[in-house]
């Protein structure tokens, strides 16, 4: 079927025959291609065998391009005819050696390279120029293998028979001619002539084909992807593999081409940085579900079985929901999770989820830690007590120079904190910001810095270690202001039924000798529970059970005055001594809630029934007015404390900040330094009237002294 | 928050720690669903709980076609039967201004402000003190004008607004992205703008007319009455104001849920300057 044989002049024969017919049928049949385009190709086929100049090639775009929508017999129109139908509007220069390429077998095979169109009636050497110029398309480049593929593909209509023999014959032409490639290249290279004509420049045709490659050639904003590449990667794989009934497999065939070709995400970079703190996040809240496998897995469950110091948070979790109040389901089951986490990395005697604080940038989660017995981590303190020395030690500077005008401020001492596990500081607290981060145990609270707590009201960051900027300036940064507010709600409104604790019998109340009361209380083994009902009804019903801060900043008292009496028997200067401080007492342990004070008509307390349709199963809620945000339950049996909120007192009054302290006074105020009216004229001369008269008495009492400068004189 | 999408928002907002208990939810889902129907609302919003000392109020909202239009709002102590509020005056707005302290959570509940008046009698003036009564619904009132006024937002691209008024839901809105949620100018106030006119013509230029007619966020003042926080690993992002303690807003980046909830006691905090 190589027409390599056929003579140049059976060529131009046919070229010319055919060429008036292809030429009307050009004019007929293409709408698109006006008349220089028709035009060309006469020109071009007596150019294309003379030299197929990259100028021509261009010719032969919109030459093939008119004969493919033709399908008419273009005998001599050889090579264009496939190298670029409409689709395609090719760049001179890329065309040029595929042309030339195709040139050659064209010229040596071609009598007519019309790609057949429906309608038309082809002669027999229309079908072997059809395969001819089928045959050039896929070896000169793969666009021509596309678009010519393009071209058969939709005209099935071909006159039925031969569209399928075109087709099959192409196929197997295709490849065939690969080889035909490389022999032919030499004749073209004899066949080399030079091309002068056709200088028409394509204009509208060529444009529009230069329009539609460049459309083709765009790239997609989604895959990144251009429909030019993936046709060719699409036909290069169909007849690299040559499956059966390729035309009713197409579409998979994209497919499987678009997924093996595999393309970066657009803006991957952009998404990775968002997306990253909450990967992070995720990372370690799934480390909280993986259950850490030691060895002896058995013994290990049991021995959490059997002491569990773990309280059971999603039950309180349920009753605090009847209340209206909670974190939700799944943060609460994180929360547990990571409570567990900290009860199984800490030796800890009892754990109880205190509850959430709501700060700026981060939220506190905190959990009220008992330690073991014997297992406290007791810190280092680095606290300086002796503070009062200071007064002490500036004396001694300065008793040889002017004595400068001593300070007699006394710096009041420090009121020392209390131990561990006593008043204020029997429990331990853990903060985390969010469940999957580590808890830090936050410092023990002295009784400054809840004194000066009570008089700021500042928010919380969420960052412990920032500095609380106030006046009066707070001892400490933001761990220790919280550990302070903590300590407050805690002993503000941890309540519980009556009944439900008792005081223990061992504790003796006269060993200590500044105790007001007892300070501990246990669980009543016989407690019975109260009914639901009274429990709303009145607030006598309910108890603290945590002991109230003083004023003073701790919950047991502390006498300052005893050890002051060693040291000033020291000092010289005792001024204003205080004879005693009255020992602060505040309510004992175990009062009930009904004694606390009102806020200005408003109960401290708020009780509900959790729903008032089914009061039967109804739980007993109590809600803080004075700490917004603090609520306890009852069921009648279990009761549960839990404080969410912003960790602030609740005043109807605003805020006013304190007043700075009075200036000291540097000097007593006396006579020597205060500063009198000079005297008048009228007064100095009765002051000197009465001087002279005094001196004239003396002078008459002792005549023998003759002291004449005795007085003083008063200008 | 939209009561159609009620239980995750419920769920979305527990972040402050105050919701609703079931019964409350349950409750809550049937009557909204009558109060739409009874009133011929397009939307009805649950506004949020006021916590009084005797019983807390349950406040909802409802809108019409237009979103920026005054809204009505309905209250109800149980869930189960609303009461229509009447619009704010400024009558009541003076009257109410002076009442400080909680609320009783009775609407009956009469509070009693000692006013010094003058009063003129022939040519005497002296003052006298006249007791003024005001309600509390009257209170309620006005406290939810002032929360919707002040700290009701909506992220920007919620809502649009047509050539001929009207503003309405946006139904392509997408939400926002990461980094969108993170700055407080993606959100604006819920309400007719302010401050927008006061904007110098630059920054007008690059305003999207349809998109930004309301005020944004960021020039609240005081500076930092805002607390934006990303919960649940950078899945939900939630605002809290410190004006009004309990509003919470919450959004999910890129979905389409987002919603505002009041769950308090119905007071400014006024001591705000001194806490920052």
């Amino acid at each position: 079927m190589e027409k390599s044989t056929s003579p140049k002049q059976e060529k131009e024969n046919q070229e010319l025959g055919e060429a008036s017919r292809s030429w009307e049928v050009k004019t007929a049949a293409s709408p698109q291609y006006s008349e220089p385009a028709s035009f060309e190709p006469l020109e071009a086929k007596q150019g294309l065998e003379t030299g197929r100049q990259s100028r021509s090639s261009r010719s032969w775009s919109p030459q093939s391009g008119a004969r493919t929508s033709l399908g008419g017999p273009a005998g001599p129109e050889t090579s264009p005819a496939p190298l670029s139908p409409q689709e395609s509007s090719s760049t001179p220069s890329p065309l040029a050696p595929a042309i030339q390429d195709l040139a050659a077998p064209l010229q040596s095979d071609r009598t007519s390279s019309v790609i057949p169109e429906a309608g038309t009636p082809y002669p027999d050497p229309l079908e072997q120029s059809s395969d001819k110029r089928e045959s050039t398309p896929h070896h000169t480049s793969q666009l021509e293998g596309n678009t010519f593929q393009q071209s058969q593909q939709p005209k099935p209509h071909l006159c039925g028979p031969r569209a399928v023999s075109y087709n099959n014959a192409n196929q197997k032409e295709l490849r065939f001619d690969v080889f035909q490639e490389e022999d032919s290249n030499s004749d073209y290279d004899l066949h080399q002539p030079a091309t002068g004509g056709s200088e028409v420049a394509p204009s509208m045709l060529e444009t529009t084909i230069q329009n539609a490659k460049a459309y083709l050639l765009k790239t997609s904003s989604k895959s990144g992807l251009n429909l030019y590449d993936h046709l060719s990667n699409m036909l290069t794989k169909i007849l690299d593999e040559r499956p059966e009934n390729a035309v009713d497999i197409i579409e998979n065939i994209s497919q499987d081409v678009k997924m093996a070709h595999f393309s970066k995400k657009f803006d991957a970079l952009h998404n990775e940085n968002e997306m990253l703190p909450t990967y992070e996040i995720a990372e370690k809240q799934k480390a909280l579900f993986l259950q850490v496998h030691l060895e002896g897995v058995d013994q290990e469950l049991e021995d959490e079985i059997v002491e569990n110091a773990l309280p059971n948070v999603m039950e309180s979790a349920f009753y605090f929901e009847q209340a209206g109040v909670g974190l939700g389901t799944d943060e609460t089951y994180r929360i547990f999770l990571a409570l567990k986490q900290l009860t199984d990395t800490h030796p800890i005697q009892r754990c109880h989820f205190w509850g959430k604080i709501l700060g700026l940038e981060m939220n506190y989660i905190v959990a009220e830690v008992e330690f073991r017995e014997g297992e406290d981590e007791e810190e280092v303190e680095e606290e300086d007590v002796a503070e009062e020395r200071d007064n002490g030690e500036s004396e001694a500077d300065e008793d040889e120079e002017d004595e400068l005008p001593k300070s007699l401020y006394k710096v009041p001492q420090a009121i020392p904190k209390e131990e561990s596990r006593t008043g204020a500081n029997k429990y331990v607290y853990f903060v985390c910001n969010e469940p999957g981060r580590p808890w830090v145990k936050l410092p023990p609270v002295t009784p400054a810095q809840i004194v000066i707590a009570r008089k700021i009201k500042k928010f919380f960051t969420g960052r412990l270690d920032a500095p609380i900027i106030s006046y009066p300036p707070f001892p400490g940064n933001e761990s220790n202001y919280l550990r302070a507010q903590i300590a407050r709600i805690s002993a503000g409104t941890h309540v519980s039924p009556l009944g439900f604790y008792q005081f223990g019998e061992e504790e003796g109340e006269e060993e200590e000798e500044v105790e007001g009361g007892r300070n501990s209380v246990e669980e009543n083994p016989d407690f019975e529970g109260n009914q639901v009902t009274d429990l709303v009804e009145t607030l006598s019903n309910w108890v603290h059970h945590v002991q109230h801060i003083l004023s003073q900043g701790r919950c047991n008292w502390f006498n300052s005055i005893q050890k002051n009496e060693e040291e000033e028997e020291e000092e010289d200067e005792e001024k204003e001594e205080p004879d005693y401080i009255e020992q602060e007492v505040g309510p004992p342990l175990l009062t009930p809630i009904s004694e606390d004070l009102e806020i200005q008509n408003i109960p401290a307390w708020t009780t509900r029934l959790s729903s008032n349709l089914i009061p039967q199963y109804a739980i007993a809620v109590l809600r803080s007015n004075l700490w917004p945000g603090a609520y306890a339950f009852s069921n009648g049996k279990k009761f549960e404390n839990f404080y969410i909120g912003w960790g602030h007192k609740y005043s109807p009054d605003n805020y006013t900040p304190p007043v700075p302290t009075p200036v000291y006074q540097e000097y007593p105020s006396g006579p020597e330094i205060t500063e009198m009216d000079d005297p008048g004229v009228e007064e100095e001369q009765a002051f000197r009237a009465a001087q002279e008269a005094v001196l004239l008495a003396a002078e008459e009492n002792e005549e023998t002294e003759e002291d004449e400068d005795e007085e003083d004189d008063y200008d | 928050m939209d009561a159609e999408s009620l239980l995750l928002s419920l769920e979305l907002a527990s972040g402050s720690g105050q919701g609703l208990s079931p019964d409350r939810r349950a409750s809550l889902l049937t009557s909204l669903m009558l109060v739409k129907r009874d009133y011929r609302y397009d939307r009805v919003l649950f506004w949020g709980r006021i916590l009084g000392l005797v019983a807390d109020y349950y406040i909802a909202q409802g809108l019409n076609e237009d979103q920026l239009a005054p809204r009505k709002t309905l209250y109800s102590l149980n869930c189960t039967e609303w009461s229509l509020l009447p619009p704010a005056t400024e009558e009541m707005v003076a009257q109410s201004s002076v009442v400080k302290g909680r609320f009783m959570g009775d609407p009956s509940h009469e509070y009693e402000h000692i006013e010094l008046q003058k009063v003129n009698e022939g040519e005497k003036v002296f003052e006298e003190e006249v007791v003024v009564q005001i309600k509390e619904e009257t209170r309620l009132v006005y406290i939810i004008d002032q929360i919707d006024k002040a700290v009701a937002i909506i992220p920007r691209g919620a809502l649009f607004k047509t050539p001929f008024g009207p503003t309405h839901v946006n139904r392509t809105f997408e939400g926002l992205s990461l980094s969108e949620a993170k700055k407080l100018s993606s959100y604006f106030h819920f309400r007719e703008p302010v401050e927008l006119k006061n904007k110098t013509l630059l920054e007008k230029a690059d305003l999207d007319p349809s998109l930004d007619f309301m005020d944004s966020l960021e020039h609240d003042v005081p500076k930092g009455s805002w607390s934006i926080q990303m919960e649940r690993g950078n899945a939900l992002v939630v605002l809290r104001s410190l004006l009004w303690p309990g509003l919470t807003f919450y959004h999910a980046p890129r979905t389409k849920n987002y919603g505002y909830i009041y769950v308090g006691t119905g007071e400014k905090n006024m001591d705000l300057p001194f806490m920052l």
